[in-house]
């Protein structure tokens, strides 16, 4: 058959939804000489989309999951390739019953229409349930049914009529690459196939459940396995027949059994999340000739659907005499954090993943991919959750991926709590203190890889002490303890000791270090050596690519200390954006390097009586770095303090070596025992301290969508220094008072309908006025919590969000929902709901 | 001696046994023995020409009132009894129906192993061991297989030999063999005949064409019927039309449908998914019509045109109209 | 009536079948295991007389304990009852297995009385030795026909026959079995029906019985399995339009249908 073009710019591998809207959206974007391929025949090449079920329930807890499968779903819409057939997901237990409570408000955010409907309204639209086991249903007019194989087939022709080579039949042997620009640099040179090579400058990988493999033949990985989802296709129904139609009934979800069933035609297609984990490696895949129906439609395996079946005939009885016509072990790709796998690769320069996507939020991702690629950031929506580099070296390997995935496939329709910790894959990295800190009844929760205390068992005793209550409700006490409560209370009476050492830690260093250390930031990183700054990283359109501190160490010499969750990120970024020119060298000094917090009134006397060094805030400043020598029970042990809050006390985060961890910590401990010094958990670090202090978290408050103005970090002169996203960002500063502000909120009321005292969760409840409206600005971006918790120092339950001017000022009273009951907030304002004026960092 | 036994219905040589005459001549050059044939329920003149012409140098014929037509047993065990009077180095027969069935027979009632459907057989000699190539799968897969017999009973593989005569045609010496038969054998005789009326099924017809996705609708179907009545075809369809319920189930072709077998099969705006694909592969030869030159279809086609079928399809009945006119 | 079928379980056919490494066995990795295809229609067939004439469905497999599946699956299609012999797996010839098969049948029809017919396929899917059913068939002494592709009970004539059809070019040939008798099917005989919930999860519960088989290997062994060579098709291109109709219709008339 044909052969290859020789050159392309762009060479897009997979012609599943994912490459072929791709391809589309690119060619829309203006890209030429694009060069789409795949292994398999057209329009349907044999992977995941050739057996999608194809519906998309439009209500995800999740924002990047529930926004981008809207954004789908017009995408389908606009194309005339979609039918709205509704959607019913039905209860079966009380626990998910209260789920939809949760799914309602989840609907309100993102202002979809659902309703709860009792049985008997169940069975008007779908008279086949059997209602007698319904306690309730949660149900969505605009579930919609694509089609996603024709939609695919549409943009790709648009693709072509816009020049790009489309050629299927073809498999990509290898993806070479070649060193640069920078020392262990890779960059994309050539995809090797069996038709020919083609050099190209872009290579995106959209293969599905074989992505890992064509990655790896770049050297890089793509998180991701191909894992069975089992579906049966029973008929002929009469009653489904007579529809004429292919869907005529609304899809049910049978949550409490992870089940659906979809009419197809005359039959119902029966999938399942409930089966035991069944993954496969990708060489395990067969090849188009090898398979019975396609590669990814694997030998069914009944054994492991049989409870299934008896769940299925148990809702819709009539189920159990229609014959199992088709039925497959279906593959589709499952990543260790149940998101997809999107962006340029770390390992490879020009290398993007477009993988771990599914049929809903196929056309969305693509358009987040093509624009990506195209302005150096996607512009639908923040996605930073789906970032590719997200991932840590030991969550790209197997063992990891298959465990995760393992623990979350059954989750996939599960009651997921937004703190619930994996139980699989713990204490990958730990800290020096690890087992003082087990010892002391540390209850450790997962920040990606690292073990973080959120409280101490040991700390039981100050819950007596301060008169904390506990939670009535079993929801909102999960994953809590009032011990976090008694702990802040005691940091800000007497002081605590917080582990950081999860910080990722980088260093540039070099001639050319501090000019791109300022090229990064916002702020000013120029500074005398000694001082640091807190500074926004933008992205090219102004909106935040991360939020951290840059410390001048040295006049060429700039350390970067950011955030666990977004390490992985921060780094990829900084090194993609490096100069060329060898002035600058990176270096991730994590490892080496551990941090703890010690803060509160009596901070001062806990480390005074380990140096000598002069700690008033005038001779130590807020802000400032000072290398110390600590005498730590007669051993002297070199840091760095650092005067810095992120908790809104004085107090310094001392960095030192890794190794010296242990004894900084006892002799802080025993000096801190009459100082009322109580290890402290992130309860308090990364909630409470910071909420009453309003300090705003990168992928909670801050996301691309948002610029420093709206967030309130903008300072009051911008820099000469070029930086990434400065135009845009004096663009908006031009513009005048930003459309919305970062606000604290204090819910006045927290009881519910039934009297139980309610604490919202920070799961993007929705904002609403009085009148009970949902407040959107001109963007359409939604007004809604983005961090709650407790204030114990201000006895209010606080929450953030974004909201318009006119409803910022403090004093304005409005309402949020949470498990679709509505509670009266009052606007705090833009600034800490607790000392206002930061007397006790300076003081 | 190899002997072939000579597979014909009431007296007309069915083609698989020319075969198994080409075959067998070779075999027995192989052997350096001489090729036999036995003539089971006729002893015709000409078909013992015919065999002679592939080379056989004696026919053995079997008349019997239990021969009178076709039947399973009467044919295995006058085949086995031939063989165990006449104790040849190899019996052998073509690869059909009757073929394996009559060898099968023969084997039970002499206890010897059959090897069904060869390729290629090496001898084996004073040993007794012989190698052999044989179809399984239908073909799809060899086997290399070793069998320690004095006396294997053989077939081959239908069609995997092209028949074709002596250079020389023998002459063959004809003895008719007298073989008592039980008259209980006949009760697995042919007892009667039907012929078919005319009109034919999804599965029988010469002609199908196929209508995927891309026809459109229901209505769409007619010019397609239209040609199928005017080929003296059948219309059949892809999963996707059933199941938006333009046609019924019967029609589908695939996996979880019907397997046809036509002289060819026109795929009209079907792009040829795996499911399909299972169904329709069994054609002998197929014209795929698709607007899309990568359709699996239109790669695994031996014709093809690139266009709509809304077009094509109309255009190729009134050619056929015109050549009639 | 009682009938028995026998069955194979086979790797699932329908895609490229690949060899193990050492050449000695079906690569199923990627096709899963199935009911060789005219054994699957041999039960339909078998399923559908007693559901017409009354009686039992008895499905006999020879093989692994997973063949199991294959009776299963049988019971969850409406047959009755399922017996396995148990073998080590390795692949039996057909002399074997007949004479398994055959020892198997002799020993339930010792316990439970004669079956009036045995239903066979008329090759297996994957070794085609067409040659299994006539040697059990002859074994027991019962009239057997292969390539049947319908079959008819006739309780009424001659202490009950089996009415045969068998697929002739144009037409189809009959033969009238005396009971008990044997038949070798082919697919096309029925459309098989696939179970349904409900028979699938009865088949569950499915009692099989167990034997074991002391029949000698016969002459004939496997030495190894190969591919054949791949022919490939090039597609030739008739056209881009409508006016590639006179090109269709030579080709048409080439092959003879016009």
């Amino acid at each position: 058959m044909a052969e290859v073009p020789e050159k392309a710019t762009c060479v897009v591998i997979g012609a599943g939804i994912v490459g072929n809207c791709l391809v589309g959206h690119l060619t829309k974007l203006g890209w030429t000489d694009l060069v789409l391929l795949d292994k398999g025949p057209l329009p349907n090449p044999g992977g995941s989309t050739g057996h999608a079920s194809n519906f998309i329930f439009p209500v995800d807890h999740n924002k990047e999951m529930c926004l981008l499968g809207e954004q789908s779903a017009n995408q389908y819409r606009d194309l005339g390739l979609s039918v709205d057939s509704g959607g019913i997901e039905v209860a079966r237990t009380q626990e998910r019953v209260d789920e939809f409570r949760r799914r309602m408000t989840s609907a309100a955010v993102w202002g979809i229409e659902a309703h709860l409907l009792t049985p008997e309204q169940v069975k008007e639209l779908v008279p086949f349930v059997n209602t007698d086991i319904v306690l309730e249903g949660f149900y969505c007019p605009t579930v919609s049914v694509v089609d996603s194989l024709e939609t695919g087939t549409q943009m790709r022709n648009e693709a072509v009529n816009g020049g790009c080579h489309v050629a299927s039949n073809t498999e990509v042997l290898d993806i070479i690459t070649e060193d640069g620009p920078n020392p262990g640099d890779r960059t994309v040179k050539a995809v090797v196939t069996d038709k020919g090579t083609i050099e190209t400058t872009y290579v995106v990988i959209a293969c599905g459940v074989w992505s890992n493999r064509v990655a790896n033949m770049a050297g890089a990985r793509i998180p991701l396995v191909p894992a069975v989802h089992q579906m049966a296709d029973v008929g002929p129904l009469d009653v489904l027949a007579e529809t004429n139609n292919e869907i005529g009934y609304p899809i049910v979800r049978d949550m409490d059994t992870f089940c659906y069933e979809r009419q197809s035609a005359g039959s119902m297609e029966v999938g399942s999340y409930a089966h035991r984990p069944i993954f496969h490696h990708p060489d395990e895949i067969p090849s188009n000739e090898e398979a019975a129906l396609s590669p990814t439609e694997m030998p069914f395996t009944p054994d492991d659907f049989d409870l299934q079946m008896e769940q299925a005939i148990d809702l819709m009885d009539m189920l159990g005499d229609a014959e199992i016509k088709y039925a497959i072990n279906g593959l589709l790709s499952l990543t260790p954090d149940a998101m997809p796998c999107l962006g340029e690769l770390p390992e490879v320069r020009n290398l993007w993943s477009a993988a771990a996507v599914w049929v809903k939020e196929g056309p969305g991702m693509a358009q987040v991919v093509a624009e990506w690629m195209t302005f150096g950031y996607p512009r639908v929506i923040d996605v930073h959750g789906a970032d590719v580099s997200r991932f840590y070296p030991e969550e790209r390997g197997d063992d990891h991926i298959w465990a995760r995935s393992a623990e979350h496939f059954n989750k996939t329709y599960g009651i997921v709590h937004p703190q619930e910790q994996w139980e699989s894959r713990r204490h990958l990295r730990v800290s020096p203190y690890f087992s003082r800190q087990r010892d002391l009844g540390a209850e450790f929760f997962q920040a990606r890889t690292w073990e973080r205390p959120q409280w101490f068992e040991s700390n039981a005793d100050l819950v007596d002490r301060y008169e904390v209550e506990g939670r009535e409700v079993e929801w909102d006490a999960r994953w809590w303890s009032p011990i976090t409560v008694a702990e802040h209370l005691n940091l800000r009476e007497n002081c605590g000791i917080v582990d950081l050492s999860a910080f990722q830690v980088f260093e540039l260093t070099g001639p050319g270090a501090v000019a791109y250390a300022d090229y990064l930031a916002v702020n000013k990183v120029d500074v005398p050596v000694g001082r640091s700054i807190y500074t926004p990283w933008l992205t090219p359109d102004g909106g935040f690519h991360s939020d951290l501190t840059m410390m001048r160490m040295g006049a060429e010499r700039v350390r970067i200390v950011t955030g666990v969750f977004d390490g992985g990120r921060d780094e990829f970024w900084t090194r993609r954006h490096m100069p060329t020119d060898g002035s600058v060298s990176f270096a991730n000094i994590t490892d080496q390097i551990t941090t703890l917090g010690v803060w509160g009134p009596n901070a001062p006397q806990v480390i005074g009586a380990l140096t000598s060094q002069d700690l008033t805030q005038a001779g130590f400043p807020y802000g400032s770095l000072l290398d110390v020598e600590l005498d730590c029970g007669g051993r002297t042990i070199e840091a760095t303090l650092f005067r810095i809050s992120y908790v809104g006390d004085t107090g310094w985060e001392i960095y030192a070596a890794w190794d010296d961890g242990p004894a900084l910590w006892d002799a802080l401990m025993a000096v801190g025992a009459d100082y009322g010094l109580r290890p402290t958990g992130g309860g308090v670090y990364s909630l409470s301290g910071r909420l009453e202090k309003g300090y705003r978290l990168m992928g909670a408050e801050l996301e691309s969508e948002y610029n420093p103005l709206e967030a309130g970090l903008a300072r009051p002169k911008v820099k000469a220094a070029p930086f990434i996203g400065k135009e845009p960002y004096l663009a908006a500063r031009e513009a005048g008072d930003p459309e919305v502000s970062m606000c604290v909120l204090t819910v006045e009321d927290q009881a519910d309908s039934r009297g139980r005292k309610r604490y919202m969760q920070g799961g993007n409840e929705p904002i609403l006025t009085q009148d009970g409206r949902r407040i959107t600005d001109s963007r359409g971006r939604v007004s809604r919590v983005t961090t709650a918790g407790p204030g114990p120092s201000v006895g209010r339950h606080l929450l953030m969000g974004y909201l318009p001017a006119e409803l910022s000022q403090p004093g304005t009273d409005l309402q949020v929902m949470y498990m679709n009951e509505l509670f009266p907030v009052k606007v705090a304002g833009t600034g800490p709901v607790f000392d206002p004026d930061d007397s006790r960092l300076r003081g | 001696m190899l002997l072939v036994v000579l597979e014909h219905d009431r007296g007309a040589m069915d083609e698989a046994a020319r075969e198994a005459l080409t075959f067998g001549r070779s075999l027995a050059a192989q052997m350096g023995m001489p090729l036999h044939a036995a003539l089971i329920g006729d002893d015709d003149t000409d078909q013992v020409v015919e065999a002679g012409a592939f080379g056989a140098e004696a026919v053995y014929t079997v008349v019997n009132d239990a021969l009178a037509d076709f039947g399973p047993e009467a044919w295995g065990e006058a085949t086995a009894e031939l063989i165990r009077r006449l104790e040849p180095g190899a019996a052998l027969a073509g690869g059909s129906e009757r073929g394996n069935e009559v060898m099968a027979q023969a084997a039970a009632r002499l206890d010897l192993p059959m090897v069904a459907n060869c390729v290629d057989v090496q001898a084996g000699g004073e040993t007794g061991e012989w190698t052999m190539t044989r179809q399984q799968w239908g073909g799809s897969l060899l086997e290399d297989a070793r069998l320690v017999s004095e006396r294997p009973l053989l077939t081959t593989g239908l069609h995997t030999v092209a028949a074709e005569r002596a250079e020389t045609a023998a002459s063959p010496s004809v003895e008719a063999v007298e073989i008592d038969l039980d008259p209980l054998l006949t009760r697995t005789m042919v007892k009667d005949r039907v012929v078919l009326e005319a009109g034919v099924t999804l599965s029988t017809a010469p002609v199908v064409i196929g209508g995927g996705r891309g026809v459109g609708t229901a209505e769409a179907f007619a010019p397609l019927e239209e040609l199928a009545a005017m080929l003296g075809g059948r219309v059949g369809c892809s999963r996707a039309v059933t199941n938006n319920g333009w046609r019924p189930h019967s029609d589908q072709i695939g996996q979880t449908g019907t397997r046809i077998t036509p002289e060819v099969y026109i795929a009209s705006g079907i792009s040829g998914a795996i499911q399909h694909w299972v169904g329709a592969k069994a054609s002998k030869r197929i014209l795929a019509i698709n607007t899309d030159p990568e359709a699996n279809m239109v790669v695994r086609a031996d014709w093809a045109v690139i266009a709509d079928l809304h077009e094509v399809i109309p255009a190729i009945a009134e050619e056929i109209k015109r050549r009639r006119a | 009536m009682r009938i028995l079928c026998c069955v194979k379980r086979v790797p699932a056919p329908g895609a490229r079948i690949n060899v193990t490494a050492d050449g000695l066995a079906v690569d199923a990795t990627h096709l899963g295991f199935a009911t060789s295809p005219h054994e699957e229609c041999g039960v339909e067939e078998a399923v559908q007389l007693v559901e017409r004439h009354g009686g039992e469905v008895t499905v006999l497999t020879l093989g692994l304990p997973e063949a199991a599946e294959q009776l299963r699956y049988a019971a969850s299609v409406g047959a009755h009852r399922g017996v396995l012999v148990a073998t080590d797996g390795s692949a039996w010839d057909p002399q074997r297995t007949a004479a398994a098969l055959t020892d198997a049948i002799r020993g339930l029809e010792a316990s439970e009385g004669p079956f009036d017919l045995l239903v066979f396929g008329n090759e297996s899917a994957d070794s085609g030795g067409f040659q299994v059913g006539v040697r059990v068939a002859y074994a027991l002494g019962r009239p057997i026909v292969n390539g049947v592709k319908g079959i008819e009970v006739d309780f009424e004539a001659g202490g009950g026959v089996v009415r045969a059809r068998r697929e002739i070019d144009g037409g189809f040939e009959v033969y009238e079995l005396p009971m008990p008798a044997a038949v070798g099917v082919k697919e096309g005989i029925n459309l098989p029906r696939y179970p349904t919930m409900r028979g699938r999860l009865a088949s569950k519960k499915l009692e099989i019985a167990e034997l074991a088989s002391d029949a000698e290997p016969g002459g004939q062994s496997l030495v190894r399995l190969h591919r054949p060579r791949e022919t490939v098709t090039e597609t030739e291109i008739l056209g881009n339009g409508p006016e590639a109709a006179a090109a269709v219709v030579d080709v048409l008339e080439e092959l003879g249908v016009v």
